[in-house]
């Protein structure tokens, strides 16, 4: 059957923000190949879900129900979605790029001896086959993909690569097939705990409406002392890159990025912050970025407003002195 | 317990990257390389199973005869022994994961580890997906996003890192494969001893599996400019200009101090 199958992904009784975006690259995906749309909702409250993916336009939805699917497990999805994928013969099989596909599409994929294509930040049609972009060294370059193997083939569309798909009201018919997967619960090698917090937040960056955050650039822990000058100075909260938490300089709390909070305040200063697409992705929604950093090419200057080439530690004291005057 | 660590060597952070004249690929002879730092972490993480309860330390990595470093900066750290699997070309370039997973999956076969440890992507193709391939082809359990191990006997009981926050303990049987989270303790220098040491261990080179470069799923066609997705204003001159123009800016243009 000629189709595409979206993987859609719940979180905690509701969408995750991402299944949207990737069923809109689905849907894309969909009208460039002429290849109609399905989507698949594995786990807890999948009935439910599949009628509002319905909605948004696809037109057939399958529901997968089976009580080893009420806590994810890696093993569990492979096989359930193994099961799916072998039984419809999609084209293409998508899904959201979060920490859930991560864990279990690329084993998926080497089931059906293929390879994922990750995080793919769009496509553009070349001799009737889609020819897919990913990231590559740390967003420096862009690489140009192709699947040398037949279908079923697998991708995963990275967070802003689609705009996220509206649903598009209730006259939308689609098919909502409910299945239980053959799954022997024997088989499932990873027992998972609950989920849990370390500690209640003490920081809600995504209610700054400035930040001052700091990557690798800072150098040295005792240079934070700069960026925090610069933050008070600004009437800001301090943040920071994945590095400068995996260091202990900075707690937990204060990280923005695919592992920490996403924020959109009005203001938005990266000082040394190279632009990792894991931290874009949790600050490209703030008013107005402000980039300082040595290196011209870094790709956090792809999307800020102003960009400050140079040493940021000639330009924050000067920045300091500039905003007390 | 005897615990291999797959590591990649890749571009040093802080040198640009430039695309070769064709745009097939990037222009590698003018680069310094260094070790992906997830696997470092990945490597730290191994070193302290090993000196908490004892066992064998294996570094492995594949590609061209400069990852000889990367394998030798991993036994100066305390790593046993290392194997290179001596790969140069578009096999090693890791444009498909599944190929370097293949190449990996041999050696492993061959040591029999009750655990493969590696970082959780790569800090240039960075698919993140070779460690779970990997698990996939050999037919173990994987963990991925894992920042805290406990082995145990026959099994081991990770923390995996969730999205926003949020963690999770899980346990797998063993052998297993995690990929390891960066951050997941803080990484150690090599000391002049170890360094010393390093020298009289063993790295093994092997050949990699026949077929390796014709198992490629994925083809890289080429690289693309990146795109600016903003119409970013440059400011330039002399820190004090720079600064004097931003805070200008801030105020009149983008309203926001």
């Amino acid at each position: 059957m000629s189709r595409i199958l979206a993987v859609l992904e719940r979180q905690a009784g509701a969408w995750h923000k991402m299944s949207m975006e990737a069923l809109a690259g689905a849907l894309e995906l969909g009208r460039a190949t002429g290849l109609g749309v399905s989507a698949c909702v594995p786990g807890p409250g999948a009935g439910e879900a599949a009628a509002q993916a319905a909605a948004a336009g696809v037109d057939e939805v399958y529901a997968l129900e089976h009580e080893a699917l009420e806590s994810y497990t890696a093993d569990a999805w492979v096989e359930a979605l193994g099961g799916l994928v072998a039984e419809i013969q999609p084209v293409f099989v998508l899904f959201p790029h979060t920490y859930q596909t991560r864990d279990f599409a690329p084993a998926l994929a080497a089931r059906f001896r293929r390879t994922l294509m990750a995080d793919a930040t769009g496509f553009s049609m070349e001799g009737g086959a889609p020819v897919f972009e990913r990231l590559l060294f740390q967003g420096k370059h862009i690489g140009r993909f192709v699947f040398e193997t037949p279908a079923p083939n697998f991708v995963s569309f990275q967070a802003g690569a689609f705009r996220a798909a509206q649903p598009a009201g209730s006259s939308a018919t689609a098919q909502v097939i409910v299945k239980r997967p053959a799954l022997d619960p024997a088989l499932i090698r990873q027992r998972p705990e609950p989920p849990f917090r370390e500690a209640a937040q003490a920081v809600d960056l995504s209610a700054a409406e400035r930040i001052v955050a700091v990557g690798r650039g800072i150098q040295d822990e005792g240079n934070l002392e700069l960026a925090r000058q610069l933050a008070a100075a600004l009437g800001a909260e301090l943040a920071a890159s994945r590095p400068i938490i995996d260091n202990g300089w900075l707690p937990l709390d204060r990280q923005v990025g695919s592992s920490g909070q996403t924020v959109a305040p009005k203001l938005y200063i990266a000082l040394g912050i190279s632009g990792a697409i894991q931290h874009i992705v949790g600050m490209k929604g703030a008013g107005c970025i402000v980039a300082i950093n040595r290196d011209p090419k870094a790709p956090i200057f792809e999307i800020a407003d102003y960009a400050l080439v140079g040493d940021l530690f000639e330009i924050t004291p000067a920045l300091l002195d500039a905003l007390s005057s | 317990m005897k615990i291999l660590v797959a590591l990649k060597q890749v571009p040093a952070r802080d040198f640009p990257v430039e695309a070769d004249a064709a745009r097939a690929w990037i222009d590698e002879s003018a680069l310094n390389y260094e070790m992906n730092e997830p696997d470092a972490y990945a490597l730290e993480a191994a070193l302290r199973v090993k000196e908490s309860s004892g066992g064998e330390v294996i570094a492995l990595s594949a590609g061209p005869e400069r990852v000889q470093s990367a394998l030798r900066e991993a036994l100066a750290k305390g790593a046993d022994r290392a194997i290179h699997i001596c790969v140069d070309g578009e096999a090693a370039r890791g444009a498909d994961p599944a190929v370097t997973a293949g190449m990996l999956e041999a050696a492993v076969r061959e040591e029999q580890p009750q655990l493969v440890l590696t970082g959780l992507q790569s800090d240039d193709t960075g698919s993140g997906q070779t460690g779970v391939i990997l698990a996939a082809r050999l037919g173990w359990p994987h963990a991925t996003l894992v920042v805290a191990i406990e082995p145990g006997a026959d099994s081991v009981r990770v923390r995996r890192e969730l999205e926003a926050g949020w963690f999770q303990h899980v346990t797998l049987p063993l052998p297993a494969v995690l990929t390891i989270q960066s951050g997941i303790s803080r990484l150690r220098y090599a000391t002049l001893m170890g360094i010393k040491r390093a020298k009289t261990k063993e790295i093994r080179r092997v050949e990699p599996p026949a077929g390796t470069a014709e198992a490629a799923g994925l083809r890289l066609l080429g690289l693309a400019e990146p795109r600016r997705q903003k119409q970013t204003q440059f400011l330039e001159g002399p820190p004090a200009e720079q600064a004097a123009r931003l805070v200008e800016k801030l105020r009149f243009e983008a309203r926001v101090l």
